[in-house]
């Protein structure tokens, strides 16, 4: 643990890449082989389970600081990190313990079963022999909130300087639903990866989004120039469902969504034609919810993801079908490296057989001769229940991660409204101890009614001064959220607008966000309810 | 009619009526006892000023030619039957904290002090008093300072580290106070202190008062940068990502602040390394300091007043929250003024750094 602790200071003590890279190198050199795999599952996502959940680890460690609840609660606002407000918050011990990674997770995955007594013994316990640091982390791993300021691309280049595999190969072989207990280190780096585990998925190829805002669109002369031909381009609708990649391998069937999550269990839809696909076979594709053979907005397969449980109503009401675009795998062949018009190829005579052509369709291709051509279809996007344009090189392999290059996403501009904000609440991380949250208004008659919250747009800067604002302009306080003075204008964007019964607004925004502080405009000319209600 | 308080809490400042005389007033007035030269509770414009002997050539360099009496800690001018008298707040050099009694009632101002000798400033002295006036900045329990030792043995590590990786050093902190604290405890054996102007014009200053500091050489565009890089560099807040600073470049720099204890604060400033090392008292110290004057009321200043004077109240003071403009440093987390209380918000000194420490 004192070297992990250690690697995550470390990290946490540079900005600069290589100096990352050297870190984590020195980290994979220095630990066993468990080790290893454990830091790689916390570093790619895999956290443990939560042995004991947040409100008693919070009781406990008030009761360890020594101090009233409420100053607990007003120093994690300060803090803005759970993990970190304890570590700081207990008393300072400088002893430290010589127990590894990989034997305070068994810990941490033994304690589950155990009493309420006997957790809070052992945590108590396990703080008092922990520094500062270590806690912090300890703290991170046990409250399932670990994440860590380090992409799993550096991860995975660090890796492959000290095992000599490409970064794309041990990309492949951290994928899937793998545990740090049973994947050995040697097993990840064997020189022949053998696909000993059928279920595991290939690494997503994303897209580029192609920049502009809604005053500067691209022209077709300037996508002529960047992109060259364009005969050299495929293009497709860009549909706005669930990722998700499909594999049927040895009679078995699996359904991955994007974050690297086993979803087979919530598409029952999908099993039938899964099962009909030929072993060795893997598709990339959007899962949207269709009704009548038309596309339904997000909003509909919305209702659907979160559900423990899949009743009969919302299967009816809301089922689902895939928009394949890509093949990965053909006859247990790994055929990635084939051109995109070679893939597409496979991809089309595999859907051709499928006696479920209802369910397996085609991301129908758009024909287009020109940029001009192309740009006008775009404004369609939305009438086809598409979020844009996709636009793939024909000649390009299947790639691993977000690359520039071959493969773009030119979305149509964005839904926005200009909005008051009324409320506003401290950030959390980088954000700590800043009014960074806010919450937005628009105009109904002559009261303002909240829509949205949203917290990301604004430069650091453009922060800064709203939250001097904030600070000076604070009508009342509720516990962490304050009431401001309705005064400032900011231009709120949104993917999509749906009615909502539990919002006083009457309505819902997907992924709202801020565009721009409206500094032009004055809180009169905020956007009303109306316009809102006019776009559903 | 209730008896008026010896001190009250004004748009001008902290004002003593009995004696006509103000402290660290944040508007121009004709007496300003001030406690310590940083901009925020030393302001131009007031026709006379009291301050300690230490601060005289700071106050100068940066307020200009004023009419300004100088005493040693412990001294005691008379105003109208008020004694007043300075003693050691330990916040940066010739900082103090005033005590002003008159008929047997004794108030203490802090401005802004630590309880840790920093080995430069005249260590705090808790002075006995019924009420006492105390910044609380760090008033929280999730700060806690470490020793200076531990932090300036990371600090020469990692300059020493930086130089055998080809990296020039550059570390931040306030030009007055925090420079010089750094600079006293760097290991000159590793190499020569680089100044940027604004700190050197501040140690002049100190050294024109007769304060011993540790050799430092001004950078000016005729300084060799090749000699620059193998030292460190000492520079202001306001020099971060300069073209000044980027000249020495490829660096490593490093932030000095109480901030720099939490996490989610190091990352917004960017900095390569955060040191926390803070000029104001941490929760442990504010605690400590508040029950050694053994007063009856105390008024928080700035700082977390909200929480802290909460706290205070519940573990049994008569703790007050006043709305002054202290703290104006730009990342000071500032409190509105409690609600019925109709100040006007009078905008912050926002220039160079020229500015408080934290």
């Amino acid at each position: 643990m004192r070297a992990f602790a250690q690697l995550f200071l470390s990290l946490d003590e540079t900005n600069k890449t290589n100096e990352k890279v050297r870190i984590l190198k020195e980290y994979f050199l220095s630990v066993p082989d468990t080790d290893k795999m454990h830091m790689l599952a916390l570093f790619t996502g895999r956290k443990p389970k939560r042995p004991i959940n947040a409100s008693l680890v919070r009781t406990w460690a008030i009761e360890m600081a020594y101090i009233p609840a409420w100053l607990f609660e007003e120093s994690y606002h300060v803090v803005g990190d759970l993990g970190e407000t304890i570590a700081l918050l207990l008393p300072k011990n400088n002893v430290s313990n010589s127990k590894t990674l990989t034997e305070w997770i068994a810990e941490i995955n033994a304690i589950g079963n155990k009493t309420e007594e006997e957790r809070k013994d052992w945590l108590t316990a396990s703080w008092d022999m922990m520094d500062a640091q270590e806690k912090f982390v300890f703290n991170k791993i046990l409250t399932g909130g670990f994440r860590v300021g380090v992409s799993q691309n550096l991860v995975i280049k660090a890796l492959a300087d000290i095992s000599n595999l490409e970064a794309a190969t041990l990309t492949h072989r951290l994928m899937g639903k793998w545990q740090p207990e049973t994947y050995s280190f040697e097993q990840l780096i064997a020189e022949q990866g053998a696909l000993d585990d059928i279920s595991r998925p290939y690494p997503f190829f994303l897209a580029y989004p192609i920049q502009e805002t809604s005053e500067k669109q691209k022209s077709p002369v300037e996508l002529q120039a960047s992109l060259g031909d364009a005969a050299e381009w495929q293009a497709e609708w860009k549909w706005d469902g669930i990722r998700a990649q499909m594999i049927k391998r040895q009679g078995q069937i699996f359904i991955w969504s994007r974050g690297e999550e086993l979803a087979t269990e919530k598409f029952p839809e999908l099993h039938p034609f899964l099962n009909a696909l030929p072993d060795g076979t893997v598709l990339d594709g959007e899962i949207l919810t269709f009704k009548s053979g038309q596309p339904l907005p997000f909003s509909i397969l919305q209702t659907r993801i979160g559900r423990k449980n899949l009743s009969k109503k919302i299967l009816e009401e809301s089922p689902v079908a895939v928009i394949a675009y890509d093949c990965l795998e053909f006859e247990g062949e790994d055929i990635r490296s084939k051109t995109q018009i070679a893939r597409r190829a496979i991809l089309e005579q595999l859907q051709l057989t499928t006696p479920f052509p209802e369910v397996f369709r085609l991301s129908p291709i758009i024909n287009f001769t020109s940029w001009d051509e192309l740009s006008e279809m775009r404004t369609q996007s939305r009438r086809m229940i598409a979020e844009g344009i996709m636009l793939k090189r024909k000649s390009a392999p299947y790639q691993v991660g977000r690359r520039r290059g071959d493969w773009w996403k030119w979305k149509i501009d964005p839904l926005s409204v200009d909005a008051v904000m009324i409320y506003a609440q401290k950030g959390h991380g980088r954000r700590a101890d800043l009014y960074t949250d806010y919450t937005f208004a628009v105009w109904d008659g002559d009261k303002l009614v909240p829509f949205a919250k949203a917290y990301s747009g604004l430069t650091d800067e453009e922060i800064r001064r709203v939250d001097n604002f904030v600070k000076r302009n604070t009508l009342e306080k509720f516990g962490p959220v304050r009431t401001v003075k309705p005064e400032l204008v900011f231009e709120i964007g949104f993917e999509g607008i749906n009615r909502s019964t539990r919002h006083k607004s009457g309505i819902a925004l997907r992924f709202p966000r801020i565009l721009r502080w409206r500094l032009d405009k004055p809180k009169e000319e905020a956007d009303t309810i109306e316009t809102l209600r006019g776009m559903l | 009619m209730a008896k008026k308080n010896l001190l009250e809490f004004t748009d001008r400042g902290i004002y003593c009526a009995q004696g006509n005389f103000y402290i660290d007033p944040w508007l121009p007035v004709d007496y300003a006892v001030i406690t310590h030269a940083h901009s925020d509770h030393a302001r131009i414009g007031n026709k006379r000023y009291l301050a300690h002997h230490y601060s005289a050539q700071v106050l100068r360099y940066r307020l200009g030619e004023i009419q300004l009496q100088t005493v040693e800690y412990g001294e005691t001018v008379t105003k109208n039957g008020v004694s007043i008298s300075l003693f050691p707040a330990g916040h940066v050099i010739g900082s103090a904290q005033v005590r002003l009694s008159y008929q047997g009632e004794v108030w203490v101002v802090s401005g802004d002090y630590k309880v840790a000798d920093d080995g430069i400033s005249t260590p705090f002295e808790p002075v006995h008093c019924h009420h006492f006036i105390s910044e609380c900045t760090f008033g929280m329990p999730v700060y806690k300072w470490k020793p200076q030792a531990e932090v300036f043995a990371e600090m020469n590590n990692w300059w020493r580290h930086n130089r055998a990786n080809g990296l020039a050093t550059v570390i931040v902190g306030y030009s007055l106070g925090k420079a010089q604290r750094i600079l006293q405890n760097l290991d000159l054996s590793t190499g020569k202190v680089y100044t940027h102007g604004v700190i050197e014009n501040t140690n002049e200053a100190l050294r024109r008062n007769g304060i011993q500091l540790n050799p430092t050489e001004r950078i000016t565009p005729l300084t060799s940068k090749d000699e620059v890089r193998k030292g460190i560099i000492l520079a202001p807040p306001s020099a971060v990502g300069t073209p000044w600073m980027r000249r020495f470049g490829p660096y490593d720099f490093g932030y000095c602040s109480g901030w720099m204890s939490i996490r989610g604060a190091k990352k917004r400033r960017a900095a390569d390394r955060g040191f926390v090392l803070s000029d104001h008292a941490d929760w442990d110290g504010l605690l400590s300091a508040i029950n050694a004057t053994g007063c009856e009321t105390v008024y928080l200043t700035h700082g977390y007043t909200a929480s802290f004077s909460r706290y205070l109240s519940e573990i049994g003071f008569d703790a007050r929250e006043v709305y002054t403009l202290f703290g104006g440093e730009e990342d000071a987390p500032t409190q509105a003024p409690p609600e019925g209380e109709a100040f006007e918000v009078l905008p912050l000194y926002n220039g160079e750094d020229l500015g408080g420490a934290s």
